[in-house]
């Protein structure tokens, strides 16, 4: 590459290159040789890709002990930029005093923007590396809580993530 | 002709026709598909069959289900013509290429050729030259201010180029002193000092260059593929096709690459012609396959030279492409021809 970057002029080229044949081999050789060399294709369905720690996959509710950090305050709802978040709040008998007693996720408007997750206090939603989302249907497309739920050993290393970027 | 005969003409008619066209111009797509991947650090289509083999026939299937387009206004018989015309030229080229010496079967003399005919190369120069209204009738007829261009520009370049190649095969048939195919190739059998093999390719370095080039603008391969130049013309004189109208055409892009490269190693690379082999002291049949063997694998590295070739250069600029045509390559030749004479005037 030592004349990159040079204006190359017709007059500038010797005879042997302006029959082009032995450029037209020196490129050959290139090609060739990339013939033989590994390839970067990832067989999909067999082959999956597994997300880094910073990847934004659907959002899920973390469950610690058994039961869903989430409050129900509902700011996930309020910061959503598609409206894709439905939450109802409940009281209940535990320290943290509300629980979502339907909390509802609409996969068809979620931007995967992770706001949601950015703006819950109690680290309750959090975005996971899951990206196979296929639907049949709208209705299929409505995640309620049975969906959201993930406990916090399969979502170690986002929270982690997230507490050193904190 | 007695019933057998036509009958083994018959065969030999099916076996060429299903080799170039179902296993060689289907097989090529795909060479050229996976090669291309290959290259670019991919994979390329492997799904359909083992490494991909059936492919080129799924695509096919699909071609053939696919609604058959024509243009308002287009000429519709025109337009119906012209890819019949690609096809049909592509394949009977190949009537005259002797794919093999003359082989034994159930007490007969089978000659490895369909058409033995004494005008060969003219017929070849002749059917070559009629390719070319398949592609700018396909223009014409479509309607289409781009398929225009590309039929025109696929005009001018095949006369261009026609002028090259048949000069610079007039070396060949000067040392050789015949126009038929099998007897270039028996020509060809013979050996310098005992050592090198006497194919034209080192007799006729210049004029093997000049035909090389001159095939690759025939078949509208890159760097010459003007015709359908994707960036300027979208598609060129195939623009307007749709189904198997257009699948054919594809079709006979690679028959015609087949084809070309099998006439160039008829014509400079010895045809079926293994050196050395006729020391060993086989038995004719096996010889005689070991011969068609040798002949298809010359063809396949060829037709793997072309596709290799479309990945690594780019597209000539059109008034490059005929300066190239009538200012270099015309003038090589007829040098070629001239020094061909001088040598075989004095010097034989």
């Amino acid at each position: 590459m030592s004349s990159y970057g040079k204006i190359i002029r017709k007059k500038d080229l010797s005879i042997l290159q302006k029959t082009y044949i032995p450029e037209i081999l020196k490129g050959l050789r290139i090609t060739i040789r990339q013939m033989f060399r590994p390839t970067f294709t990832s067989q999909f369905p067999e082959e999956r890709f597994k997300p880094d720690s910073s990847f934004r996959g659907r959002p899920v509710l973390v469950v610690e002990n058994g039961v869903e950090r989430c409050v129900a305050c509902g700011l996930c709802a309020r910061v959503c930029p598609a409206l894709a978040i439905e939450v109802q709040a409940a009281e209940t008998e535990l320290e943290k005093e509300r629980y979502p007693l339907k909390f509802e996720i609409n996969m068809v408007r979620c931007i995967f923007c992770g706001f949601c997750e950015e703006v819950c206090p109690e680290e309750a939603i959090v975005m996971s590396d899951e990206y196979l989302l296929v639907f049949s249907s709208q209705e299929e497309a409505l995640f309620g809580k049975e969906k959201l739920l993930k406990s916090t050993e399969d979502l170690k290393e986002r929270l982690e993530f997230l507490r050193s970027h904190r | 002709m007695d019933l057998i005969s036509i009958l083994i003409l018959l065969a030999k008619i099916l076996i060429i026709m299903f080799g170039v066209l179902v296993l060689g111009a289907a097989m090529a797509v795909l060479a050229e598909r996976r090669v291309s991947g290959f290259i670019q650090e991919r994979l390329g289509p492997n799904r359909v069959g083992p490494c991909g083999i059936l492919q080129p026939f799924a695509d096919v299937a699909k071609l053939m289900m696919k609604e058959d387009i024509v243009p308002s206004k287009a000429n519709r018989f025109i337009h119906d013509l012209a890819p019949i015309i690609s096809i049909s030229v592509a394949l009977s080229t190949f009537a005259i290429i002797p794919f093999g010496n003359t082989i034994e079967l159930f007490g007969r003399q089978i000659k490895l050729i369909i058409a033995d005919v004494d005008i060969g190369i003219l017929y070849l120069l002749a059917l070559t030259s009629i390719g070319v209204y398949g592609v700018s009738l396909a223009g014409w007829s479509s309607n289409n201010k781009y398929s225009l261009l590309g039929g025109l520009r696929s005009s001018a370049q095949l006369i261009s180029y026609e002028l090259s190649m048949g000069l610079s095969l007039i070396g060949v048939i000067m040392i050789c002193g015949t126009l038929r195919l099998d007897q270039i190739v028996l020509h060809q059998t013979e050996y310098f000092w005992g050592v090198i093999p006497k194919w034209n390719i080192f007799l006729q370095p210049l004029g093997f260059i000049t035909f090389l080039i001159a095939s690759f603008a025939e078949t509208n391969r890159l760097p010459f593929d003007l015709p359908e130049a994707e960036p300027e013309l979208v598609g060129g004189y195939h623009t307007e096709y749709t189904g198997m109208k257009f699948g054919l055409f594809f079709l006979a892009e690679y028959a015609n690459v087949i084809t070309s490269s099998a006439v160039t190693v008829t014509l400079f690379l010895g045809g079926w012609h293994l050196p050395f082999i006729e020391h060993l002291g086989l038995s004719p049949l096996v010889l005689s396959l070991l011969q068609i063997l040798t002949f298809l694998t010359k063809v396949i590295l060829l037709v793997l030279f072309f596709i290799i070739v479309r990945w690594t250069i780019p597209r000539f600029r059109y008034d490059q492409l005929m300066r190239i045509g009538w200012k270099v390559m015309l003038p090589i030749a007829i040098v070629n021809f001239l020094i061909t004479g001088i040598v075989m005037l004095f010097l034989l």
